[in-house]
Protein backbone atom coordinates (compact mmCIF):
# COMPACT_ATOMS: atom_id res chain seq x y z
CA UNK A 1 0.00 0.00 0.00
CA UNK A 2 2.84 2.47 0.87
CA UNK A 3 4.97 1.17 -1.67
CA UNK A 4 2.02 1.71 -4.45
CA UNK A 5 1.67 5.25 -2.59
CA UNK A 6 5.39 6.03 -3.00
CA UNK A 7 5.95 4.27 -6.50
CA UNK A 8 2.62 6.54 -8.21
CA UNK A 9 4.31 10.15 -6.14
CA UNK A 10 7.43 9.73 -8.08
CA UNK A 11 5.91 8.35 -11.11
CA UNK A 12 4.46 11.31 -11.13
CA UNK A 13 7.30 13.74 -10.36
CA UNK A 14 8.87 11.52 -13.24
CA UNK A 15 6.28 11.93 -16.21
CA UNK A 16 5.76 15.93 -14.67
CA UNK A 17 9.60 16.70 -14.59
CA UNK A 18 10.36 15.23 -17.94
CA UNK A 19 7.33 17.22 -20.03
CA UNK A 20 9.04 20.19 -17.94
CA UNK A 21 12.40 19.36 -19.77
CA UNK A 22 11.44 19.85 -23.26
CA UNK A 23 9.03 22.40 -22.57
CA UNK A 24 10.80 25.11 -20.89
CA UNK A 25 12.06 28.38 -22.05
CA UNK A 26 15.46 28.49 -19.72
CA UNK A 27 18.12 25.69 -20.76
CA UNK A 28 19.38 25.63 -17.37
CA UNK A 29 15.66 25.14 -16.27
CA UNK A 30 15.54 22.85 -18.34
CA UNK A 31 18.28 20.94 -17.21
CA UNK A 32 18.05 21.29 -13.36
CA UNK A 33 14.47 19.51 -14.60
CA UNK A 34 16.50 16.63 -16.08
CA UNK A 35 18.36 16.15 -12.64
CA UNK A 36 14.70 15.85 -11.18
CA UNK A 37 13.77 13.02 -13.21
CA UNK A 38 16.88 11.43 -13.36
CA UNK A 39 16.71 11.38 -9.49
CA UNK A 40 13.17 10.34 -9.26
CA UNK A 41 13.78 7.25 -11.84
CA UNK A 42 16.56 6.44 -9.55
CA UNK A 43 13.70 6.16 -6.80
CA UNK A 44 11.61 4.01 -8.54
CA UNK A 45 14.92 1.48 -9.80
CA UNK A 46 14.95 1.55 -6.06
CA UNK A 47 11.57 0.76 -5.50
CA UNK A 48 12.30 -2.74 -8.17
CA UNK A 49 15.10 -3.61 -5.26
CA UNK A 50 17.40 -2.26 -7.99
CA UNK A 51 19.38 -0.36 -5.60
CA UNK A 52 22.60 -0.60 -6.75
CA UNK A 53 21.68 0.85 -10.11
CA UNK A 54 19.20 3.57 -8.64
CA UNK A 55 22.44 4.80 -6.87
CA UNK A 56 24.88 4.25 -9.80
CA UNK A 57 22.10 6.54 -12.11
CA UNK A 58 22.45 9.19 -9.48
CA UNK A 59 25.86 9.13 -8.88
CA UNK A 60 27.03 9.12 -12.67
CA UNK A 61 24.29 10.71 -14.19
CA UNK A 62 23.09 13.58 -11.67
CA UNK A 63 26.73 13.50 -9.87
CA UNK A 64 28.65 13.83 -12.77
CA UNK A 65 27.46 14.03 -16.29
CA UNK A 66 24.62 16.57 -15.63
CA UNK A 67 26.67 18.48 -13.34
CA UNK A 68 29.07 19.01 -17.07
CA UNK A 69 25.96 19.63 -18.99
CA UNK A 70 24.91 22.28 -16.34
CA UNK A 71 28.27 23.60 -16.65
CA UNK A 72 28.30 24.12 -20.22
CA UNK A 73 24.82 25.70 -20.34
CA UNK A 74 25.64 28.33 -17.95
CA UNK A 75 28.23 29.25 -20.34
CA UNK A 76 26.02 29.33 -23.39
CA UNK A 77 24.15 32.60 -24.17
CA UNK A 78 21.52 31.27 -26.51
CA UNK A 79 19.38 33.82 -28.14
CA UNK A 80 15.74 31.96 -27.66
CA UNK A 81 14.21 33.61 -30.41
CA UNK A 82 16.27 32.77 -32.89
CA UNK A 83 15.79 29.03 -31.82
CA UNK A 84 12.42 29.38 -32.26
CA UNK A 85 11.64 31.44 -35.23
CA UNK A 86 10.92 28.37 -37.56
CA UNK A 87 8.55 26.57 -35.24
CA UNK A 88 5.28 26.95 -36.93
CA UNK A 89 6.88 26.37 -40.50
CA UNK A 90 8.38 23.03 -39.43
CA UNK A 91 6.10 21.65 -37.23
CA UNK A 92 4.81 19.44 -39.54
CA UNK A 93 7.50 17.93 -41.05
CA UNK A 94 8.59 16.90 -37.25
CA UNK A 95 5.29 15.93 -36.18
CA UNK A 96 5.80 13.14 -38.93
CA UNK A 97 9.02 12.42 -37.64
CA UNK A 98 8.02 11.92 -34.81
CA UNK A 99 5.25 9.27 -35.12
CA UNK A 100 7.65 7.41 -37.69
CA UNK A 101 10.14 7.35 -34.36
CA UNK A 102 6.94 6.36 -31.89
CA UNK A 103 5.53 4.06 -34.37
CA UNK A 104 9.01 2.17 -34.57
CA UNK A 105 9.64 2.03 -31.05
CA UNK A 106 6.16 0.67 -31.10
CA UNK A 107 6.49 -1.82 -32.99
CA UNK A 108 10.40 -3.03 -31.70
CA UNK A 109 9.32 -2.44 -28.15
CA UNK A 110 5.57 -2.23 -27.62
CA UNK A 111 2.72 -3.75 -25.46
CA UNK A 112 3.25 -7.34 -27.29
CA UNK A 113 7.21 -7.30 -25.43
CA UNK A 114 6.65 -6.34 -22.03
CA UNK A 115 3.68 -6.80 -19.52
CA UNK A 116 2.91 -9.83 -17.30
CA UNK A 117 3.15 -12.26 -19.32
CA UNK A 118 6.25 -12.34 -21.02
CA UNK A 119 8.11 -10.57 -17.79
CA UNK A 120 6.23 -12.55 -14.95
CA UNK A 121 6.95 -11.05 -12.03
CA UNK A 122 10.43 -11.91 -10.16
CA UNK A 123 9.93 -13.18 -6.70
CA UNK A 124 11.00 -10.55 -3.89
CA UNK A 125 14.61 -11.07 -2.67
CA UNK A 126 15.40 -10.92 0.79
CA UNK A 127 17.16 -8.38 2.44
CA UNK A 128 20.37 -10.72 2.72
CA UNK A 129 21.10 -10.81 -0.99
CA UNK A 130 23.23 -8.10 -1.59
CA UNK A 131 21.99 -6.43 -5.06
CA UNK A 132 25.57 -5.10 -5.76
CA UNK A 133 27.19 -8.31 -5.30
CA UNK A 134 24.90 -10.08 -7.37
CA UNK A 135 25.41 -8.03 -10.11
CA UNK A 136 29.10 -7.99 -10.13
CA UNK A 137 29.01 -11.94 -10.02
CA UNK A 138 26.32 -11.32 -13.50
CA UNK A 139 28.62 -8.79 -15.09
CA UNK A 140 31.92 -10.75 -14.67
CA UNK A 141 31.01 -14.51 -15.75
CA UNK A 142 27.83 -14.84 -17.79
CA UNK A 143 28.17 -11.00 -19.54
CA UNK A 144 31.75 -11.20 -18.85
CA UNK A 145 32.77 -10.17 -23.28
CA UNK A 146 29.76 -7.56 -23.53
CA UNK A 147 30.99 -5.79 -20.88
CA UNK A 148 34.58 -6.44 -22.24
CA UNK A 149 33.48 -5.27 -25.11
CA UNK A 150 31.44 -1.91 -23.88
CA UNK A 151 34.90 -1.05 -21.74
CA UNK A 152 36.96 -0.90 -25.04
CA UNK A 153 34.22 1.07 -27.23
CA UNK A 154 34.32 3.95 -23.92
CA UNK A 155 37.99 3.54 -23.91
CA UNK A 156 38.34 4.29 -27.54
CA UNK A 157 35.62 6.85 -27.23
CA UNK A 158 37.54 8.36 -24.70
CA UNK A 159 40.84 8.60 -26.44
CA UNK A 160 39.03 9.96 -29.82
CA UNK A 161 37.80 12.72 -27.62
CA UNK A 162 41.10 13.81 -26.28
CA UNK A 163 42.28 13.54 -29.77
CA UNK A 164 39.80 15.37 -31.59
CA UNK A 165 40.15 18.65 -28.72
CA UNK A 166 43.71 18.27 -28.14
CA UNK A 167 45.62 20.62 -30.03
CA UNK A 168 49.17 22.82 -29.31
CA UNK A 169 49.37 26.22 -30.20
CA UNK A 170 52.72 27.50 -31.23
CA UNK A 171 51.66 30.99 -29.49
CA UNK A 172 50.46 29.21 -26.83
CA UNK A 173 52.22 29.67 -23.07
CA UNK A 174 51.30 28.32 -20.22
CA UNK A 175 53.05 27.58 -17.17
CA UNK A 176 54.72 24.36 -15.65
CA UNK A 177 53.59 23.29 -12.45
CA UNK A 178 55.17 20.50 -12.44
CA UNK A 179 58.69 22.90 -12.60
CA UNK A 180 57.34 25.15 -11.13
CA UNK A 181 56.99 23.57 -7.99
CA UNK A 182 60.39 21.81 -8.10
CA UNK A 183 62.27 25.60 -8.28
CA UNK A 184 65.10 25.99 -6.21
CA UNK A 185 64.77 28.79 -3.82
CA UNK A 186 68.54 30.05 -5.22
CA UNK A 187 67.31 30.27 -8.64
CA UNK A 188 65.26 32.87 -7.55
CA UNK A 189 66.99 34.89 -4.67
CA UNK A 190 70.04 35.92 -4.92
CA UNK A 191 71.41 37.41 -1.43
CA UNK A 192 74.10 40.36 -1.43
CA UNK A 193 76.49 41.18 0.54
CA UNK A 194 76.39 44.84 1.57
CA UNK A 195 78.42 47.37 2.91
CA UNK A 196 76.11 48.93 5.62
CA UNK A 197 74.99 52.24 4.45
CA UNK A 198 76.19 55.58 5.47
CA UNK A 199 74.32 56.53 8.91
CA UNK A 200 75.57 59.70 9.52
CA UNK A 201 73.14 62.69 10.55
CA UNK A 202 71.28 63.44 7.18
CA UNK A 203 72.90 66.55 6.00
CA UNK A 204 71.33 67.81 2.72
CA UNK A 205 74.49 67.67 1.42
CA UNK A 206 75.14 63.87 1.96
CA UNK A 207 71.69 62.96 -0.16
CA UNK A 208 73.50 62.16 -3.24
CA UNK A 209 76.13 60.39 -1.65
CA UNK A 210 73.49 58.21 -0.09
CA UNK A 211 71.52 57.56 -3.10
CA UNK A 212 75.06 56.20 -4.76
CA UNK A 213 75.79 53.89 -2.00
CA UNK A 214 72.31 51.94 -2.18
CA UNK A 215 72.55 51.33 -5.51
CA UNK B 1 -5.58 -1.64 9.73
CA UNK B 2 -2.70 -3.03 12.03
CA UNK B 3 -0.66 -3.05 9.03
CA UNK B 4 -1.21 1.04 8.81
CA UNK B 5 -0.53 1.56 12.13
CA UNK B 6 2.38 -0.56 12.27
CA UNK B 7 4.04 1.40 9.41
CA UNK B 8 2.91 4.71 11.46
CA UNK B 9 4.88 2.91 14.22
CA UNK B 10 7.93 2.42 12.39
CA UNK B 11 7.57 5.90 10.60
CA UNK B 12 7.28 7.73 14.24
CA UNK B 13 10.63 5.30 15.35
CA UNK B 14 11.97 6.88 12.19
CA UNK B 15 11.84 10.49 12.67
CA UNK B 16 12.90 9.93 16.14
CA UNK B 17 15.92 8.22 15.12
CA UNK B 18 16.37 11.54 12.69
CA UNK B 19 16.15 13.32 15.12
CA UNK B 20 18.48 12.29 17.32
CA UNK B 21 20.86 12.24 14.63
CA UNK B 22 20.81 15.47 13.48
CA UNK B 23 20.07 17.68 16.53
CA UNK B 24 23.80 16.66 17.66
CA UNK B 25 25.01 16.62 14.84
CA UNK B 26 23.82 20.39 14.27
CA UNK B 27 24.75 21.38 18.12
CA UNK B 28 28.61 19.52 16.53
CA UNK B 29 28.43 21.95 13.40
CA UNK B 30 27.45 25.73 15.34
CA UNK B 31 30.37 24.44 17.47
CA UNK B 32 32.97 23.51 15.29
CA UNK B 33 32.54 27.24 13.85
CA UNK B 34 33.40 28.23 17.16
CA UNK B 35 36.06 25.73 17.55
CA UNK B 36 37.22 27.27 13.83
CA UNK B 37 38.04 30.71 14.76
CA UNK B 38 39.65 29.83 18.53
CA UNK B 39 41.98 26.70 16.96
CA UNK B 40 43.10 29.49 14.27
CA UNK B 41 42.83 32.70 16.47
CA UNK B 42 45.81 30.26 18.93
CA UNK B 43 47.28 29.67 15.45
CA UNK B 44 47.85 32.70 14.44
CA UNK B 45 48.99 34.22 17.91
CA UNK B 46 45.17 35.87 18.58
CA UNK B 47 42.86 34.96 21.39
CA UNK B 48 39.61 34.27 18.66
CA UNK B 49 36.30 34.86 20.26
CA UNK B 50 35.90 35.79 24.31
CA UNK B 51 33.12 38.38 24.71
CA UNK B 52 29.63 36.45 24.38
CA UNK B 53 29.34 33.90 27.31
CA UNK B 54 32.59 32.44 29.11
CA UNK B 55 35.81 32.40 26.53
CA UNK B 56 32.75 33.40 23.80
CA UNK B 57 30.80 29.64 24.69
CA UNK B 58 27.82 31.71 23.28
CA UNK B 59 29.47 32.96 20.52
CA UNK B 60 27.70 30.50 17.71
CA UNK B 61 24.34 31.28 19.31
CA UNK B 62 24.64 34.81 19.07
CA UNK B 63 25.79 34.59 15.90
CA UNK B 64 23.03 32.43 14.37
CA UNK B 65 20.60 35.29 16.24
CA UNK B 66 22.35 37.62 14.22
CA UNK B 67 21.72 36.06 10.86
CA UNK B 68 18.28 35.00 11.48
CA UNK B 69 17.20 38.65 12.32
CA UNK B 70 19.03 39.90 8.88
CA UNK B 71 17.44 40.88 5.74
CA UNK B 72 17.49 38.00 2.75
CA UNK B 73 18.70 40.57 -0.07
CA UNK B 74 17.69 39.03 -2.75
CA UNK B 75 19.09 40.72 -6.31
CA UNK B 76 16.93 42.33 -8.90
CA UNK B 77 17.97 40.16 -11.69
CA UNK B 78 18.40 37.02 -9.93
CA UNK B 79 16.40 34.03 -10.87
CA UNK B 80 14.32 33.97 -7.13
CA UNK B 81 12.70 30.43 -7.13
CA UNK B 82 16.68 28.85 -7.97
CA UNK B 83 18.34 31.49 -5.50
CA UNK B 84 16.23 30.65 -2.55
CA UNK B 85 15.93 26.92 -3.50
CA UNK B 86 19.87 26.58 -4.06
CA UNK B 87 20.48 26.81 -0.16
CA UNK B 88 18.20 24.12 0.67
CA UNK B 89 19.97 22.15 -2.43
CA UNK B 90 23.14 22.46 -0.36
CA UNK B 91 21.73 21.13 2.89
CA UNK B 92 20.04 18.35 1.79
CA UNK B 93 22.44 15.51 1.33
CA UNK B 94 24.63 17.25 3.97
CA UNK B 95 22.37 15.88 6.14
CA UNK B 96 20.66 13.13 4.35
CA UNK B 97 23.99 10.78 4.25
CA UNK B 98 24.15 10.86 7.84
CA UNK B 99 21.04 8.18 7.52
CA UNK B 100 23.50 5.27 6.90
CA UNK B 101 26.56 6.30 9.12
CA UNK B 102 26.93 3.44 11.91
CA UNK B 103 27.70 5.53 15.27
CA UNK B 104 28.31 1.85 16.93
CA UNK B 105 27.96 -1.62 16.06
CA UNK B 106 24.06 -1.87 15.27
CA UNK B 107 23.43 1.39 16.11
CA UNK B 108 22.82 2.65 12.24
CA UNK B 109 19.44 4.59 11.04
CA UNK B 110 19.27 2.58 7.58
CA UNK B 111 21.52 -0.54 7.70
CA UNK B 112 21.36 -0.73 3.60
CA UNK B 113 24.08 -3.01 1.85
CA UNK B 114 24.81 -0.02 -0.32
CA UNK B 115 25.84 2.28 1.82
CA UNK B 116 29.45 3.80 0.75
CA UNK B 117 27.90 4.17 -2.90
CA UNK B 118 24.81 5.82 -1.55
CA UNK B 119 27.32 8.53 0.93
CA UNK B 120 29.50 9.14 -2.70
CA UNK B 121 26.12 9.52 -4.77
CA UNK B 122 24.41 11.97 -2.18
CA UNK B 123 27.85 13.95 -1.23
CA UNK B 124 28.01 14.45 -5.08
CA UNK B 125 24.95 16.02 -5.24
CA UNK B 126 25.76 18.83 -3.09
CA UNK B 127 28.04 20.34 -5.63
CA UNK B 128 23.96 21.50 -7.31
CA UNK B 129 23.72 23.73 -4.44
CA UNK B 130 26.54 25.78 -4.99
CA UNK B 131 26.30 26.06 -8.76
CA UNK B 132 22.85 26.78 -8.95
CA UNK B 133 23.50 29.51 -5.98
CA UNK B 134 25.75 30.61 -8.67
CA UNK B 135 23.90 30.67 -11.47
CA UNK B 136 20.53 32.03 -9.73
CA UNK B 137 22.42 35.25 -8.11
CA UNK B 138 23.10 37.01 -11.74
CA UNK B 139 26.62 38.30 -10.58
CA UNK B 140 30.06 37.51 -12.13
CA UNK B 141 32.03 36.75 -9.05
CA UNK B 142 29.32 34.06 -7.79
CA UNK B 143 29.18 32.35 -11.24
CA UNK B 144 32.70 32.26 -11.12
CA UNK B 145 32.87 30.93 -8.25
CA UNK B 146 30.25 28.17 -8.71
CA UNK B 147 32.22 27.33 -12.43
CA UNK B 148 35.67 27.04 -10.64
CA UNK B 149 33.71 24.81 -8.04
CA UNK B 150 32.15 22.89 -10.31
CA UNK B 151 35.15 21.38 -11.97
CA UNK B 152 37.22 21.56 -8.67
CA UNK B 153 34.47 19.46 -7.34
CA UNK B 154 33.98 16.63 -10.40
CA UNK B 155 37.58 16.12 -10.66
CA UNK B 156 37.98 15.42 -6.87
CA UNK B 157 34.93 13.60 -6.77
CA UNK B 158 36.99 10.51 -9.01
CA UNK B 159 39.95 10.58 -6.79
CA UNK B 160 38.07 9.89 -4.30
CA UNK B 161 35.43 7.50 -5.59
CA UNK B 162 38.93 5.43 -6.40
CA UNK B 163 40.17 5.91 -3.26
CA UNK B 164 36.74 4.54 -1.58
CA UNK B 165 36.69 1.66 -4.11
CA UNK B 166 40.13 0.92 -2.58
CA UNK B 167 37.98 0.44 0.33
CA UNK B 168 35.20 -1.95 -0.32
CA UNK B 169 38.08 -4.09 -2.10
CA UNK B 170 39.78 -4.28 1.24
CA UNK B 171 37.02 -5.29 3.39
CA UNK B 172 34.77 -6.62 0.39
CA UNK B 173 31.62 -5.02 1.53
CA UNK B 174 29.66 -1.36 0.44
CA UNK B 175 28.12 -1.63 4.12
CA UNK B 176 29.58 0.73 6.48
CA UNK B 177 28.87 -1.33 9.42
CA UNK B 178 31.28 -4.51 7.90
CA UNK B 179 33.94 -2.24 6.45
CA UNK B 180 34.76 -1.29 10.67
CA UNK B 181 33.73 -5.06 11.31
CA UNK B 182 36.58 -5.74 8.36
CA UNK B 183 39.47 -3.93 10.02
CA UNK B 184 38.93 -5.44 13.86
CA UNK B 185 41.88 -6.46 15.44
CA UNK B 186 44.42 -3.24 16.79
CA UNK B 187 45.92 -0.05 15.85
CA UNK B 188 48.19 -1.74 12.96
CA UNK B 189 44.99 -3.96 11.38
CA UNK B 190 42.94 -0.65 10.21
CA UNK B 191 43.14 -0.08 7.26
CA UNK B 192 45.12 3.14 7.16
CA UNK B 193 48.13 1.34 7.22
CA UNK B 194 47.58 -1.02 3.61
CA UNK B 195 45.57 1.44 2.25
CA UNK B 196 47.78 4.17 3.08
CA UNK B 197 48.12 6.45 -0.34
CA UNK B 198 44.65 5.95 -0.16
CA UNK B 199 43.72 7.40 3.08
CA UNK B 200 45.90 10.71 2.33
CA UNK B 201 44.20 10.80 -1.02
CA UNK B 202 40.56 10.72 0.41
CA UNK B 203 41.49 13.08 2.76
CA UNK B 204 42.59 15.88 0.77
CA UNK B 205 40.23 15.32 -1.93
CA UNK B 206 37.83 15.39 0.71
CA UNK B 207 38.95 18.77 1.66
CA UNK B 208 38.91 19.45 -1.58
CA UNK B 209 35.44 18.51 -2.28
CA UNK B 210 33.89 20.63 0.60
CA UNK B 211 35.50 23.77 -1.00
CA UNK B 212 38.29 24.57 2.33
CA UNK B 213 41.53 26.43 2.40
CA UNK B 214 43.94 25.47 0.51
CA UNK B 215 41.63 23.99 -1.86
CA UNK B 216 38.97 26.68 -1.38
CA UNK B 217 38.85 28.74 -4.83
CA UNK B 218 34.68 28.80 -5.18
CA UNK B 219 35.15 31.46 -2.41
CA UNK B 220 38.33 32.91 -2.90
CA UNK B 221 37.91 35.75 -0.83
CA UNK B 222 40.69 37.68 -2.56
CA UNK B 223 39.93 37.13 -5.60
CA UNK B 224 36.19 36.88 -6.50
CA UNK B 225 34.98 38.21 -2.94
CA UNK B 226 33.27 35.29 -1.46
CA UNK B 227 32.57 33.51 -4.81
CA UNK B 228 29.42 31.75 -5.16
CA UNK B 229 27.35 32.99 -2.12
CA UNK B 230 28.22 36.78 -2.66
CA UNK B 231 24.86 37.89 -3.28
CA UNK B 232 23.58 35.76 -0.05
CA UNK B 233 22.82 37.28 3.26
CA UNK B 234 21.15 36.61 6.20
CA UNK B 235 19.73 32.62 7.03
CA UNK B 236 19.85 31.63 3.63
CA UNK B 237 24.06 32.81 3.67
CA UNK B 238 24.13 30.35 6.96
CA UNK B 239 22.13 27.41 5.45
CA UNK B 240 25.15 27.55 3.18
CA UNK B 241 27.45 27.89 5.82
CA UNK B 242 25.91 24.72 7.69
CA UNK B 243 26.00 22.68 4.59
CA UNK B 244 29.77 23.40 4.19
CA UNK B 245 30.44 22.40 8.22
CA UNK B 246 28.43 19.86 7.68
CA UNK B 247 30.19 18.21 5.11
CA UNK B 248 33.22 18.96 6.86
CA UNK B 249 32.21 16.29 9.76
CA UNK B 250 31.30 14.24 7.30
CA UNK B 251 34.32 13.48 5.40
CA UNK B 252 36.41 13.62 8.94
CA UNK B 253 33.51 10.96 10.50
CA UNK B 254 33.92 8.70 7.04
CA UNK B 255 37.75 8.69 7.12
CA UNK B 256 38.12 7.68 11.22
CA UNK B 257 35.11 4.62 9.66
CA UNK B 258 36.86 3.96 6.98
CA UNK B 259 40.74 3.96 7.36
CA UNK B 260 40.57 4.26 11.02
CA UNK B 261 38.19 1.34 12.12
CA UNK B 262 35.19 3.70 13.72
CA UNK B 263 34.17 2.85 17.01
CA UNK B 264 37.13 -0.12 17.28
CA UNK B 265 39.74 0.72 20.02
CA UNK B 266 43.17 1.14 19.08
CA UNK B 267 44.21 -1.87 22.10
CA UNK B 268 43.73 -5.53 20.76
CA UNK B 269 40.59 -6.25 22.31
CA UNK B 270 42.51 -9.53 23.99
CA UNK B 271 43.99 -6.58 26.31
CA UNK B 272 41.07 -4.58 27.06
CA UNK B 273 37.98 -7.02 26.76
CA UNK B 274 34.78 -5.12 27.37
CA UNK B 275 36.57 -2.31 29.19
CA UNK B 276 34.04 0.68 29.12
CA UNK B 277 36.37 3.27 28.26
CA UNK B 278 39.33 1.35 26.61
CA UNK B 279 36.85 -1.49 25.01
CA UNK B 280 34.94 -0.64 21.59
CA UNK B 281 33.03 2.00 21.66
CA UNK B 282 30.89 5.21 20.18
CA UNK B 283 33.65 7.34 22.14
CA UNK B 284 36.38 6.46 20.02
CA UNK B 285 35.06 7.07 16.59
CA UNK B 286 34.01 10.50 18.52
CA UNK B 287 37.74 11.12 18.97
CA UNK B 288 39.04 10.02 15.76
CA UNK B 289 36.18 12.59 14.14
CA UNK B 290 37.67 15.17 16.33
CA UNK B 291 41.02 14.56 15.58
CA UNK B 292 39.70 15.33 11.56
CA UNK B 293 37.97 18.21 12.07
CA UNK B 294 40.65 19.56 13.61
CA UNK B 295 43.09 18.52 11.10
CA UNK B 296 40.66 20.81 8.95
CA UNK B 297 41.23 23.92 10.68
CA UNK B 298 44.92 23.11 11.05
CA UNK B 299 45.49 22.79 7.19
CA UNK B 300 43.18 25.89 6.89
CA UNK B 301 46.08 27.91 9.02
CA UNK B 302 48.85 26.48 7.38
CA UNK B 303 48.65 26.64 3.74
CA UNK B 304 48.38 29.21 1.65
CA UNK B 305 45.25 29.11 -1.45
CA UNK B 306 46.39 26.34 -4.42
CA UNK B 307 46.46 28.14 -7.74
CA UNK B 308 43.62 26.68 -9.95
CA UNK B 309 45.77 24.93 -12.20
CA UNK B 310 47.56 23.38 -10.19
CA UNK B 311 44.78 22.25 -8.37
CA UNK B 312 43.39 20.62 -11.65
CA UNK B 313 47.02 19.30 -11.54
CA UNK B 314 46.79 17.63 -8.56
CA UNK B 315 43.44 15.97 -9.35
CA UNK B 316 44.32 14.76 -12.53
CA UNK B 317 47.84 13.42 -13.13
CA UNK B 318 48.66 12.91 -9.67
CA UNK B 319 45.98 11.36 -7.55
CA UNK B 320 43.53 9.65 -10.27
CA UNK B 321 46.41 7.55 -11.63
CA UNK B 322 48.09 7.13 -7.24
CA UNK B 323 44.59 5.57 -6.77
CA UNK B 324 44.61 3.13 -9.66
CA UNK B 325 47.40 2.19 -9.29
CA UNK B 326 46.76 1.78 -5.64
CA UNK B 327 43.58 -0.21 -6.14
CA UNK B 328 45.62 -3.05 -8.08
CA UNK B 329 47.81 -3.54 -5.42
CA UNK B 330 44.96 -3.80 -2.54
CA UNK B 331 43.22 -6.36 -5.35
CA UNK B 332 46.96 -8.32 -5.66
CA UNK B 333 46.85 -8.24 -1.59
CA UNK B 334 43.40 -9.76 -1.44
CA UNK B 335 43.65 -12.13 -3.53
CA UNK B 336 46.68 -13.51 -1.82
CA UNK B 337 45.61 -13.11 1.55
CA UNK B 338 48.46 -10.47 2.76
CA UNK B 339 48.53 -10.54 6.11
CA UNK B 340 47.32 -9.34 8.92
CA UNK B 341 44.89 -7.72 7.14
CA UNK B 342 43.54 -10.33 4.31
CA UNK B 343 45.00 -13.85 6.18
CA UNK B 344 42.07 -15.54 7.50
Amino acid sequence: MAQKLIFYLFAIITLWSAVMVITRKNPVHAVLFLVLTFGTSAALWILLEAEFLGIALILVYVGAVLVLFLFVVMMLDIDLAALRAGFVHNLPLALLIAAVMATEILLLVGSSEFGLEQFPKPAPLGAEIDNTRELGRLLYTVHVYPVEIAAVILLLAIVAAIRLTLRRRSDHRSPDPARQIRVERSERIRLVKMSPEDVSPLAPASCPENSTASN
Amino acid sequence: MSELWNSLLRLIQILIGIAAILLPLLAVVAYYTYAERKVIGYIQIRIGPNRVGWRGLLQPIADAVKLLMKEIVIPSQADKTLFLLAPLIAIVPALSVWAVFPFDLGLVLADINAGLLYILALSSLGVYGIIIAGWSSNSKYALLGAMRSAAQMVSYEIAMGFALVGVLVAAGSLNLGMIVEAQKGHLFTWFWLPLLPLFGVYLISGVAETNRAPFDVAEGESEIVAGFHVEYSGMAFAVFFLAEYANMVLISALTALMFFGGWLSPLPSAWTGDHWLLGDGFHWLLLKTFFFMFLFLWLRATFPRYRYDQIMRLGWRVFIPMTIVWILVVGLAVVYRLPPWWSV
